[in-house]
């Protein structure tokens, strides 16, 4: 037997393992919290190692949605990560359009700075911002976390987009420059219904930013219960005995499930976006 | 400069610039115009920030006293050597240098292995790819209470299939085979490699993907084994992407605190540096201490990086074009 049929032979045998492995570490952790999440908490308690449970029961998730509160946070956290969405956008389309396309005085610079923003730590960011909105009255606010986000979100988005941009033929914009439109006119009749996909991808990145964050809304929202996102939620109830564990775990599906439906939704969009942005950085 | 002495000839506008502008000076004008609300909020909200934490790092701010704590306030030292001689400093700047190689080099790991076992068609390839991105997706509030839970020395899923039970995210040492392990920073890491090889794995399928098949099919031709293939024809192409992933992931776990706060608390010898930060910051109210603590893990940040470029990325000039 050859080397080479060996070889051949052994990732025969081996690929379908590892993605056997692979599938199991990524999907059995899923299916034990929606398992989890429908049973009672007796029952767990009684049988841990069962997977299936003997009755499914709903209860856990409208004790989670009312008795705790999570329709509050879910619309907190909605609030949060639609108005991020929205103005990353309004933001990053100018900015975006600057950098593709119009020479300026620190074109270059301001490129150094959205990589330097997009590595920056946000441990170090979060004091003075934790000090700052303590002593303006801002913590509790939605508001000041929603700025948070934009800034953390802006620069990515800019560069996803400036890629993009790029790519829409100049010999089109110069025709509507010529037929009368003004750089503004041209962008949104333009540029933005030729970069679909490409907004579509950076609004979704700036939803999962805002909808999975968790220290800056731990530290400005912690002290005020009825401004609590999802995921803050379901870190403070975590800690407390008198919630049982299925009802978190209910909690928990109710955190993840509309992110990973919004992902898959557009996931080839979101990725494409990102690797390519993030190749040439 | 020679766009204003060319102006003379430049030819008529239809609507001729105000004010005598050339096109040249209004397209600099309309690029400013257009990223200045991008630089107003990065400068508001990530640059004078920074500034201020500096500031705070060498002054004697605490919560009670912040208000007093002015620009020209009295500038110290002492906060740096307060934090340094404090117990446990050096060792959460061990854990998490230990943390972020381990997890770093585990997830591009896995995720290279991954992209290579998915990059051919099967049956059922959506549906895996599917779920290898699901733990990147999640927040991570909702997979560290999943782990918690699956953990769990009571009724966790995996501690009923051990002999004995095992409390991964509470226990600091532990025995395996003979040999003394940090049990929960292991564990941290797992979960850290687990959480992010998904990333690596999008980045290295997408350069996969773009190699031109005919290397590769020569490479068959010439009657090469596919590890030869591997080491000679599809390594050689990954370099650079796996070194901007060593990068990215570095940085990101360097200062990441959300995986290990939420997972054990920084408790059972897994405190990091970012978890530190935050305990100064909330539960002992010493503002100054902790922005110092945060500069002294940036500032190791930027050396390592600084190093690092040294001593990687010198010879990758020569293939940017």
């Amino acid at each position: 037997m050859t080397r080479d049929r060996f070889e051949r032979g052994l990732l025969r045998v081996l690929r379908p393992l590892v993605i056997a492995f692979l599938f199991l570490i990524t999907a059995f952790p899923f299916f034990y919290m929606v398992m989890l999440s429908v049973r009672d908490i007796q029952e767990l308690i009684l049988e841990p190692g069962s997977l299936w449970p003997r009755s499914f029961t709903l209860d856990t998730y409208v004790n989670v949605l009312t008795r705790q509160g999570f329709l509050t946070f879910l619309g907190n956290s909605a609030i949060i990560a639609v108005s991020s969405v929205a103005v990353t956008l309004l933001i990053s389309i100018p900015g975006a359009y600057a950098v593709a396309r119009l020479r300026f005085f620190g074109r270059r610079q301001v490129h150094f700075l959205f990589l330097a923003v997009y590595l920056f730590p946000a441990i170090v960011l979060a004091i003075p911002l934790f000090v700052l909105f303590t002593m303006i009255g801002l913590r509790g606010s939605l508001i000041g976390l929603i700025l948070v986000y934009i800034a953390q979100t802006v620069p990515v988005t800019v560069y996803m987009l400036r890629n993009y941009f790029e790519t829409v033929p100049q010999s089109v914009e110069e025709a509507a420059a010529i037929d009368g439109c003004t750089r503004l006119s041209t962008i949104w009749r333009v540029v933005l219904p030729l970069s679909k996909p490409a907004l579509m991808a950076t609004g979704l990145y700036a939803f999962m930013i805002a909808w999975n964050e968790f220290l800056f809304a731990l530290l400005f929202l912690v002290e005020r219960r009825e401004s609590w996102t999802v995921s803050l939620g379901l870190s403070q109830l975590a800690g407390s005995i008198e919630i049982p564990t299925t009802v978190l775990m209910a909690g928990s599906v109710v955190l993840t499930l509309p992110i990973v439906i919004v992902f898959f939704a557009s996931e080839r969009l979101l990725t494409e976006g990102l690797t390519a942005g993030a190749e040439k950085g | 400069m020679t766009a204003t002495a060319r102006r003379p000839q430049a030819p008529q506008h239809r609507r001729p610039p105000r004010r005598g502008r050339t096109l040249r000076e209004q397209e600099g004008r309309a690029g400013l115009a257009l990223i200045s609300p991008t630089l107003i909020i990065t400068l508001v909200v990530v640059v004078l920030p920074l500034l201020w934490a500096i500031m705070l790092a060498f002054q004697d701010a605490r919560l009670i006293n912040i208000r007093r704590v002015g620009v020209f306030g009295h500038y110290t030292l002492e906060n740096f050597t307060y934090v340094m001689s404090e117990p446990g400093f050096w060792s959460s700047l061990v854990n998490t240098l230990v943390y972020t190689v381990a997890g770093t080099a585990l997830s591009i790991a896995i995720g290279l292995v991954t992209a290579l076992a998915l990059r051919d068609r099967f049956r059922g390839r959506t549906l895996v790819r599917a779920s290898i991105l699901i733990p990147y997706v999640a927040p991570v509030v909702a997979v560290a209470f999943l782990w918690e839970t699956m953990l769990n020395p009571q009724y966790g899923i995996v501690n009923t299939w051990l002999s004995e039970p095992i409390a991964f995210l509470t226990q600091a040492r532990g025995e395996f085979l003979g040999l003394q392990v940090p049990v929960a920073l292991l564990t941290v890491i797992a979960f850290e490699a687990w959480r992010y090889f998904p990333f690596a794995f999008l980045f290295i399928l997408a350069r996969l993907q773009a190699l031109p098949a005919e290397l590769d099919e020569a490479a068959v031709v010439d009657g090469a084994t596919p590890t030869q293939r591997f080491r000679y024809v599809i390594m050689p192409q990954l370099w650079r992407i796996i070194a901007l992933l060593s990068v990215l992931r570095f940085v990101f776990t360097f200062t990441k605190f959300d995986d290990v706060y939420l997972l054990t608390g920084g408790g059972a010898g897994t405190e990091v540096v970012s978890v530190r930060v935050y305990n100064f910051l909330t539960s002992r109210d010493d503002i100054g201490a902790s922005a110092a603590q945060a500069i002294v893990l940036a500032v190791f940040l930027v050396v390592f990086l600084v190093i690092y470029l040294r001593f990687f990325a010198g010879g990758e000039r020569d293939d940017q074009r």
